[in-house]
């Protein structure tokens, strides 16, 4: 076989992600509830995060603090890391309660913690570089959880520019490239079966 | 694929093959957006946000320079607490432990910060405070020894008399030189910080443009009260759940409740290691939330408490349900 | 810079129970969180039930 390395990729792409279950225009019958609406909620929280993180990025990181439309737009970052948290967190309740890792989706639980860590601690590295007091006080009093367990040797709080790199630069990337793998196994593996009808997991197998 | 055998006969693991509904995502991620941009720009029309200012050495030795002697004089006798921290700052102490872990110890110093050295002479070295580089010259001519009777002694005669700082001025009144030069050097150095010069020293000892707030933030959170007294104001202590508080009556990392819970109970509110310990636990608890869906309770209790039945009641009703 | 229908910049109240304390607007967000959590699970979802393309009758 000498088929190329690219037809390869392509062949394997299609077949493992075919274009109909990947945006598929139909769901399981059982797919009927709100609580099925938070995941992507929390998506769009996050598309507005990077839109409003863009404005502030391109103005820098002293803007919203001479500016009535900086101070705006750095409000509406904040809100939706509230509204974020708030869907993700409730996306996380409905999916434990569904019992959502059944029918090896653990891949797909797992990319999910993933996602709730990274933006934990992509939300962290945001309050570290507000510049104000409050930013102050969290890198010192972080510094010694950070330190007491090792990390304060790689990551330093009190490093202001460090937190702004990574908050700008690396983690949303990381924590977007998570979201992106979290959602392509959700459709890979399709919506979890209701409950009642898994014989394995209502009988204790699963 | 090693266990794909155990999941063969196990239908939830294959693709949906019963009945379907149209459901658009796209439409539904539009729609998500825009619901989510209109409520983010409401709430931030109705609340805006919180943005206490920053404080500086300018505003320290503007609101309470008591505080800012004592902190510089703790400096120099290595009682503060970044002169005793340990790793990753030096070696003066042994950082938290349990048992044998000391992952502090173990990743050892690296960020060095020498406190008296880096937060008070050296910044003073910078200044051209007329005899300010003299001051300099006999602190570091002096033995450790010496250096440190100087500093404890004007320590202790501060805390008892804190007129030594004189109210008018705000100068530390110079004494009889049993303390050495250390009233001098505190004197200048808040001097210093009066006039803004020593945030610039502290920020531009390792570069030109700074953007490491490492030695200032660490110079404020030796200080006593003034840096603290902000906090507490607005409940950002840590034995006040400050983790998932926010400056003034904004809504904060609420997120952070579990973490932020270990520090208020004992024995990890007056642990050494408390830091330590709450890590831990919280890395083995997060641990536990990963694995949950092979941890034999846990993964029971959505079958024992059938909350599935209300999200799928209109499912679990309908006759196509039964096949 | 605060231009806002309400103001939020002053301290905030506590709730304090034992070594429990938490700032109302804390509590507020997480209330609204478990508020929409059971309305999410009780408001009927749209059920395009015309639409179902197999196992309709």
């Amino acid at each position: 076989m000498s088929i190329s390395w690219t037809a390869k990729v392509r062949k394997s792409t299609l077949e493992k992600l075919p274009p109909d279950q990947l945006l598929p225009d139909t769901q399981p019958k059982y797919v009927a509830s709100w609580i099925y609406t938070f995941g992507v909620l929390t998506i769009a929280a996050f598309v507005m995060l990077v839109a409003s993180g863009l404005i502030l990025t391109i103005k820098g990181p002293n803007w919203w603090h001479v500016s009535h439309l900086g101070h705006f737009i750095n409000s509406i970052h904040l809100w939706n890391v509230e509204l974020f948290f708030a869907f993700m967190v409730i996306h996380l309740w409905g999916k434990f309660w569904m019992a959502a890792w059944r029918g090896k989706r653990f891949a797909t639980w797992a990319t999910g913690i993933f996602a709730f860590i990274g933006s934990i601690v992509t939300a962290f590295t945001g309050y570290l570089i507000q510049t104000n007091f409050d930013s102050q006080w969290i890198a010192t009093q972080a510094k010694d959880s950070f330190n007491s367990t090792g990390i304060g040797a790689i990551i330093n709080p009190l490093n202001t520019g460090q937190a702004i790199l990574l908050h700008v630069a690396m983690l949303p990337l990381i924590l977007g490239l998570i979201v992106v793998v979290h959602i392509i196994l959700v459709r890979r593996k399709g919506v979890v079966t209701p409950i009642s009808n898994d014989h394995q997991y209502m009988e204790g197998k699963f | 694929m090693k266990n794909q055998n155990s999941f063969k006969n196990y239908p939830a693991s294959q693709s949906w093959s019963g009945p379907k509904r149209q459901y658009d995502l796209i439409k539904e991620l539009v729609i998500a957006i825009v619901v989510v941009a209109v409520l983010s720009i409401g709430l931030s029309a109705l609340f805006s946000s919180p943005d206490e200012r920053a404080v500086t050495m300018k505003s320290w030795a503007t609101h309470n320079p008591i505080d800012l002697a004592q902190t510089a004089v703790g400096e120099l006798a290595g009682t503060t607490t970044s002169a005793g921290y340990g790793a990753p700052y030096n070696q003066n102490g042994s950082g938290q432990s349990i048992a044998f872990i000391s992952p502090q110890k173990w990743l050892g110093v690296r960020i060095p910060i020498n406190s008296a050295q880096d937060l008070v002479i050296k910044p003073l070295a910078t200044s051209n405070i007329p005899g300010a580089t003299d001051l300099v010259s006999k602190w570091n001519s002096t033995s450790a020894d010496q250096q440190i009777k100087w500093a404890n002694d004007f320590a202790k005669a501060f805390d008892k008399d804190n007129a030594l700082l004189s109210a008018n001025n705000a100068n530390v009144q110079n004494s009889d030189g049993k303390y050495g030069p250390v009233p001098a050097i505190v004197n200048d150095l808040l001097t210093m910080a009066r006039s803004g010069a020593l945030d610039g020293a502290l920020t531009t000892s390792d570069s030109p443009l700074p953007t490491n707030f490492t030695k200032p933030l660490l110079f404020l959170a030796d200080g006593g009260s003034y840096f603290s007294s902000i906090a507490s104001k607005y409940h950002l202590q840590g034995s006040q759940w400050g983790v998932m508080n926010e400056t003034g009556s904004w809504p904060g990392q609420s997120w952070l409740w579990l973490f932020s819970f270990w520090y208020q109970i004992p024995p990890f509110n007056s642990s050494p290691a408390g830091d330590l310990w709450v890590g831990l636990i919280m890395g083995v608890l997060t641990f536990a939330l990963l694995l949950l869906p092979f941890i034999p309770i846990l993964r029971r209790i959505p079958y024992w408490i059938p909350i599935h039945k209300l999200i799928w009641r209109n499912w679990y009703s309908d006759p196509d349900s039964k096949n | 810079m605060f231009l806002a229908v309400l103001n939020l910049n002053h301290p905030a109240h506590f709730l304090n129970w034992g070594p429990l304390s938490i700032s109302i607007p804390n509590l507020v967000i997480i209330l609204v969180m478990v508020f929409l959590f059971i309305l999410a699970l009780m408001i009927p979802f749209p059920n395009h039930s015309q639409e179902n393309k197999e196992g309709e009758k």
